[in-house]
């Protein structure tokens, strides 16, 4: 009959204060341990997605929503950007821009966004192709690890693109998808994307608009020929561009300004809007974690609560103890363990809570945030507030122990 | 093995508590009488280390335990002194079995299941090992407290009204059982009440 034994016996025979004191604090630990899960997992899946990417140039609109369009796929775009408008961007031997990559968007398969977009993309998220080829001509496809794992799509498969960024039947174009290749998993937005040539998300379009017109062929047929360069279909219309500058400088900084001051364009810096995103995510995750510790303080509260009343009814049996042979410190250690058993039981069931949650939490974010998170990531600060359940619990068990630890012996056994 | 000398208490530093000598050989059995407010309970936990006194000395088993202090007293108290109270208290949280147990860790002798389950034997409640002592009746309480008294061979057993919640048939049980088993382990057993029903039990009699 150890004294942890003991300790957990006495806490055992309270089913109901038990319940309630673990509860109580695994609410608490666990919501401070999600937060972090959420926090940190989001903030690190955003920061490896930056991707040198120095400037988003797109249609004028909210430049956060164009980061989160063009970047990380999550909203919808701002609208279309001319190629002509585009051009100098994207014309060969720009003296400050290091690359420059278009982006189509605006269909997707299965709610896998289907992107037009070159080559250059590939070395932005250091995308490696894991078998088959890169998409070349019209129509072909390259698929990310996540989505060929995920509809299980094979080289040479084909399939349909429906508008939108919702998969809807009702919205399918007509021309069927080959799929060309398939990436490695790089844990980067393009796990989750569909990559083809800009000319195919043009032709998907072309189709539609033909369909409803019921026109004959105007301008020029892109299915025809798709090897001429972006720059010159002049009428074409485009997503946005993420452009990496070779060196930063003031005419760097500059041309972002000129961008959004001169043109129909906006320029929008991604590092800044992120860090904006950070700022205003930050105030609610702040009021959570005001909200969690309060629920830690409470249920610390409630133990203490809990030990103190219950030494009114084991008063007796605590000098019955001393009287056997117990010492002043065992009864003390006693209820400080009894109290630390309480926290750290409730802050691993807060683990657990968290955990799990951050599992089923990681299913909706896969969907609303084209990333894969995992519950069972482990975080150092999680140590930290498990040290933190340690000190509550001794913080709340050591007025009933140091009361516990003076009991008159004899003044208690006189009046039992 | 049991001696007093000039014990004296006070509780409120006016009213002074004059006690007898006491002195015990070993094995002896020896009922204390007096009547209630005649300072028993005080007396009784001056020998068993409980209080201490205002002057005057108790020796036990060669050891003056006025000199003892903190958890030396304590662990002295659980080896050598066994105590049963009037009304037999325990860890709740706790089995029967698991009460004596704790008794056995507490006075720091090693745990022998088998000797407790002999003791329980010894005493008739055998089978209520596994059970809360709170479903127990009172008779088997007073049973299982004795045995918990007993587990670690005290060298002096001391009862504070043993026998007074208990009716005749069980007074008369109860007591028989203390004899036997202070006999058993050759413990000096001192019983301190005002129940007049055990003063043909004892010879060795001293009155406050």
């Amino acid at each position: 009959m150890s004294l942890f034994q003991l300790s957990w016996k006495n806490l055992t025979n309270k089913p109901l204060s038990l319940t309630l004191n673990l509860i109580l604090f695994a609410l608490g630990t666990g919501l401070i341990s999600l937060l972090l899960l959420l926090s940190t997992q989001l903030q690190e899946k955003f920061d490896k997605n930056l991707a040198g990417v120095d400037l988003v140039v797109g249609a004028k609109g909210s430049p956060l929503q164009l980061i989160l369009c063009s970047m990380y796929h999550v909203d919808s775009p701002t609208g279309n950007i001319s190629i002509k408008e585009a051009r100098p961007f994207l014309r060969p031997g720009h003296p400050l821009i290091k690359t420059a990559v278009p982006l189509s968007m605006g269909d997707n398969y299965r709610n896998y966004r289907i992107i037009g977009t070159t080559h250059d993309i590939l070395p932005l998220y250091q995308g490696e192709l894991q078998e088959g080829k890169l998409w070349e001509k019209i129509w072909e496809a390259t698929l990310g690890a996540a989505v060929a794992a995920s509809l299980g799509l094979k080289i040479g498969d084909h399939f349909q693109s429906s508008h939108g960024f919702d998969s809807d039947v009702d919205m399918a174009h007509e021309g069927e998808f080959i799929v060309a290749g398939i990436l490695k998993p790089g844990g980067s937005v393009l796990d989750q994307l569909i990559l083809t040539n800009t000319q195919t998300i043009w032709a998907v379009h072309e189709h539609a608009a033909e369909e409803q017109a019921d026109t004959n062929a105007h301008e020029d047929h892109v299915e025809e020929d798709d090897s001429r360069p972006l720059m010159e279909y002049e009428d074409k219309d485009i997503t946005s561009l993420l452009i990496q500058f070779k060196n930063r400088n003031y005419q760097t900084l500059n041309m972002g300004r000129s961008i959004n001051e001169n043109t129909d364009m906006q320029a929008a810096m991604p590092a800044f809007e992120i860090n904006r995103l950070y700022a205003n995510m930050g105030v609610g995750v702040d009021a959570l974690q005001a909200l969690a510790l309060a629920i830690i303080l409470v249920s610390g509260l409630s133990i203490f609560i809990s030990l103190f009343s219950s030494l009114k009814e084991r008063r007796y049996e605590l000098a019955l103890m001393r009287v056997m042979g117990a010492s002043r410190s065992r009864i003390f250690f006693l209820i400080i363990l009894e109290g630390v058993l309480l926290a750290m039981l409730g802050c691993l069931l807060g683990f657990l809570l968290s955990h799990g949650g951050m599992t089923l939490l990681a299913a909706y974010m896969k969907e609303a945030y084209r990333y894969t998170f995992s519950g069972w990531v482990f975080l150092k600060e999680e140590w930290v507030l498990l040290a933190g359940a340690l000190g509550i619990g001794v913080l709340a068990a050591i007025i009933p122990a140091v009361m516990a630890g003076r009991t008159d012996i004899s003044e208690t056994l006189a009046e039992g | 093995m049991l001696q007093t000398k000039a014990l004296q208490y006070s509780y409120d530093g006016r009213h002074q508590l004059h006690f007898p000598d006491i002195d015990c050989k070993k094995g002896e059995q020896w009922l204390l009488l007096g009547q209630s407010g005649s300072g028993k309970t005080t007396l009784l936990h001056l020998l068993g280390g409980l209080l201490s006194p205002k002057s005057g000395t108790v020796n036990i088993d060669g050891t003056n335990i006025g000199v003892l202090r903190g958890s030396a007293l304590d662990h002295f108290r659980g080896r050598r002194i066994g105590i049963i109270f009037q009304k037999a208290h325990f860890v709740k949280a706790l089995t029967v079995e698991e009460n004596l147990l704790l008794a056995q860790q507490l006075a720091g002798v090693s745990a022998s299941k088998s000797r407790i389950r002999e003791m329980l034997e010894r005493l008739n409640v055998g089978h209520k090992f596994r059970v809360k002592p709170d479903r127990l009746s009172a008779g088997e309480q007073q049973r299982v407290a004795i045995a918990r008294a007993l587990v670690n061979q005290p060298s002096i057993i001391l009862a504070d009204e043993p026998t007074s919640a208990l009716d005749d048939l069980n007074c008369k049980e109860v007591i028989n059982l203390l004899e036997e088993q202070a006999n058993a382990v050759s413990a000096t057993l001192l019983v301190v009440t005002h129940d007049s029903r055990l003063k043909a039990a004892f010879h060795n009699q001293i009155q406050l």
